[in-house]
């Protein structure tokens, strides 16, 4: 239950650079969640918080303290990790008691502490078990129960749910936002996929490359990501990208023309922009319609029906590709050809250097939060 | 809220045992050539030495022979030095594991960290493996252990102190040093590559729940070497049990029976006696013997390994 602060944060190995200057407050209470592709250093960035990795430079705050050289044990943190890291020689419950052991916790205690968090995550009646006679989705209530059990100012996860399958993904989800709402915690959770990022975060944290692209609340993040990469990454499908040119520019929109020769205004504040610009039309598969008289024309080249949705993957007059969300109940098939309407509204404009353009008005749930209701017990 | 309880899959061994028994029956005719070569490659010998160890049979005196009954067996079993034998067996046997395993543990430990010049350290610690036994003997008692021209009778004396006669005075432990030296490489590159196995992240959840040094090493290094322990001690055991080469070399058995273990034993009534009949009767003896420690080495090892 605190604050983390992390100022100008870097890591390097040897002379490569891989998290290259941080700045990032995660307030009390706050699920937050470092999501980007593999490789843009959000793993590393966890550890670094929770001392298994140094911090080259920088400072790393827990409740207004500098806690750069606390060993791991000490910071107040407990982690979970992707591959769980169950002791495999002990039970679930000297799993779970593992820490309050080496803390000297006296035995009732301990014993009293496990079952609370076995309780809290319906492990009551697998205490004597190994860890090999689990499911995956118990030894990851089990992992989870041994970062509990610690009390920890800030729950660390990484990647947890990455071995599970798909099905039991979505209950663990459910089950973590449930268990942040009942534990009132810090919680700070790494995964490169945009769906556990957005179902779950307070606040979204994009990295790329070892640099925050962008830190928001989900829908922030949605619908106004600050650079095409954002707006790449959050969503799925992928968001559209179309090139464009700037024709005219009013104070209400900024009106472009797609190669098509369609054009279209876009309620964006031109800024910098000129007409004669090149920027790039970002719209998201979603925010497209079959109609009649589009602005889009191109040829279906697969169909992913899903039941409720159908994305188009169409290939346009230009040849360039475009995702597009359908009814399912469309019966549109391959090679057809289909007329696509977008929405102006929803449509995001990026300047020649990728970095959006800022619309006219902010969306009403942009800064919704989702904190925790009622305090822990 | 979703439900929180998922079913756990019960460990299928209905399957596989079923599955191991089928393929029993398939396979029968195939693995029979290598089991029957296998199996006559051992009752030959041992026939032999049974069939031997009930007659008179000496080299030196041609004229005795015939049926001897239990008398080879009582001879030995009433003999002394046959207890000793024993005896100096088991003592070899069990303080070598115990210094090959306990060092050698902690040496993985120490060769898994990372420092300057680790792989040649590896290799030097590995190195006397391959000397041969009657090589590395020589060594130490030529070049180490003699108290005049040895090392550390070199020592002691710049020292100030007299030289120890190391197989005059402790044949059997010195014995066990040698034996030690050699067999520690073997434990060590077992040891080695098991600590390596252990899961980085598993270690790192230790560091995280407090785990100093010490607590990672009990709680959580050492049960990961449970496994590969057992098996170097099962295949120490077996051929500590058979160590002849050092003993031949450097205190031929004694002081009088001092550093004779049962291959020597045998080696004395066989060879130095000529007494085939008697040696034979050790023989089995010794095979009695390695037999009832391999069936508790087997059974606790395969319940650990099963595990």
């Amino acid at each position: 239950m605190s604050t983390i602060v992390l100022k100008g944060i870097q890591k390097n190995y040897g002379a490569v650079q891989v998290i290259k200057g941080i700045d990032l407050s995660i307030d009390d209470r706050e699920f937050c969640v470092f999501v980007g592709p593999s490789g843009c250093g959000k793993s590393t960035l966890l550890r670094m918080i929770a001392g298994l990795e140094e911090i080259t430079a920088g400072d790393l705050m827990i409740d207004g303290q500098r806690i750069n050289d606390v060993p791991p044990s000490e910071r107040g943190l407990a982690m979970v990790f992707q591959s769980y890291a169950l002791y495999p020689h002990m039970s679930v419950a000297d799993n779970m008691g593992f820490s309050l052991r080496l803390a000297g916790v006296p035995k009732e205690e301990r014993r009293a502490k496990v079952a609370e968090a076995a309780r809290i995550l319906h492990l009551d009646n697998l205490l004597d078990r190994k860890p090999k006679e689990l499911s995956g989705g118990q030894r990851q209530r089990v992992a989870i129960g041994r970062a509990i059990v610690r009390k920890p100012k800030v729950f660390l996860f990484d990647e947890p749910l990455s071995n599970l399958d798909a099905s039991l993904r979505v209950q663990m989800r459910i089950e973590l936002a449930r268990l942040h709402d009942e534990l009132a915690a810090t919680m700070i959770y790494v995964t490169h996929d945009q769906i556990e990022a957005m179902t779950m975060a307070d606040k979204i944290v994009v990295l790329q490359s070892g640099i925050v692209e962008q830190a928001g609340t989900p829908l922030e993040l949605y619908h106004h990501p600050r650079n095409q990469f954002v707006a790449g990454f959050i969503g799925s499908p992928k968001m559209n990208f179309l090139p464009a040119k700037v024709t005219a520019v009013t104070d209400t929109a900024t009106t472009i023309a797609l190669p098509s020769g369609a054009s279209l205004d876009i309620p964006v504040r031109a800024g910098g922009q000129k007409v004669g610009y090149a920027v790039t039309l970002g719209v998201r598969p979603e925010h497209m319609r079959l109609a009649g008289e589009g602005e889009l024309l191109g040829e279906v080249m697969v169909v992913e029906r899903l039941g409720g949705e159908t994305f188009l993957y169409t290939q346009l007059n230009d040849g360039t590709m475009l995702i597009v969300q359908a009814d399912g109940e469309i019966p549109t098939g391959v090679h057809e050809r289909i007329s696509i309407k977008l929405d102006p509204a929803a449509c995001h404009l990026f300047d020649g250097e990728g970095l959006a353009i800022e619309r006219m008005e902010r969306h009403p749930l942009a800064n919704l939060r989702r904190l925790p209701t009622r305090k822990a017990s | 809220m979703a439900s929180t309880t998922t079913a756990a899959p019960v460990p299928g061994t209905s399957t596989t045992v079923g599955g191991r028994s089928q393929r029993n029956v398939k396979t029968l005719p195939l693995v029979a050539p290598s089991v029957v070569i296998l199996f006559l490659w051992m009752i030959v010998p041992l026939a032999m030495t049974l069939w031997f160890s009930f007659q008179y049979y000496n080299l030196l005196d041609p004229t005795v022979g015939g049926f001897a009954g239990f008398e080879n067996y009582t001879f030995l079993l009433t003999d002394p030095s046959l207890w000793t034998a024993m005896i100096n067996t088991i003592f070899l046997v069990f303080w070598v594991l115990v210094i090959t395993v306990g060092l050698g543990t902690l040496l993985a430990v120490l060769f898994d960290q990372d420092f300057y010049g680790r792989s040649i350290a590896r290799l030097l610690a590995i190195a006397p493996f391959f000397v041969m036994p009657t090589v590395s003997a020589l060594v130490w008692k030529n070049m180490l252990m003699h108290p005049v021209n040895g090392l550390f009778a070199f020592f002691t004396r710049s020292l100030g102190l007299p030289a120890i006669d190391f197989f005059g005075s402790f044949p059997l432990t010195s014995v066990i040093i040698i034996v030690a030296w050699q067999w520690l490489p073997f434990a060590l590159l077992i040891l080695l590559t098991a600590i390596q196995s252990l899961d980085s992240e598993q270690k790192e959840a230790a560091r995280m729940d407090g785990a100093g040094p010490f607590s990672m090493f009990f709680f959580i290094i050492l049960p990961h070497l449970g496994r590969a322990i057992s098996v170097v001690i099962m295949i120490e055991t077996i051929f500590l049990l058979s160590v002849f080469a050092e003993i031949y070399v450097t205190t031929s058995g004694g002081p009088g029976l001092a550093s004779t273990n049962l291959a020597f034993l045998i080696y004395l009534r066989a060879l130095r006696e000529y007494d085939v009949g008697g040696a034979s009767a050790a023989g089995v003896i010794a095979v009695i013997l390695a037999n009832i420690v391999a069936v508790f080495l087997v059974r606790s090892i395969a319940k650990n390994i099963a595990d």
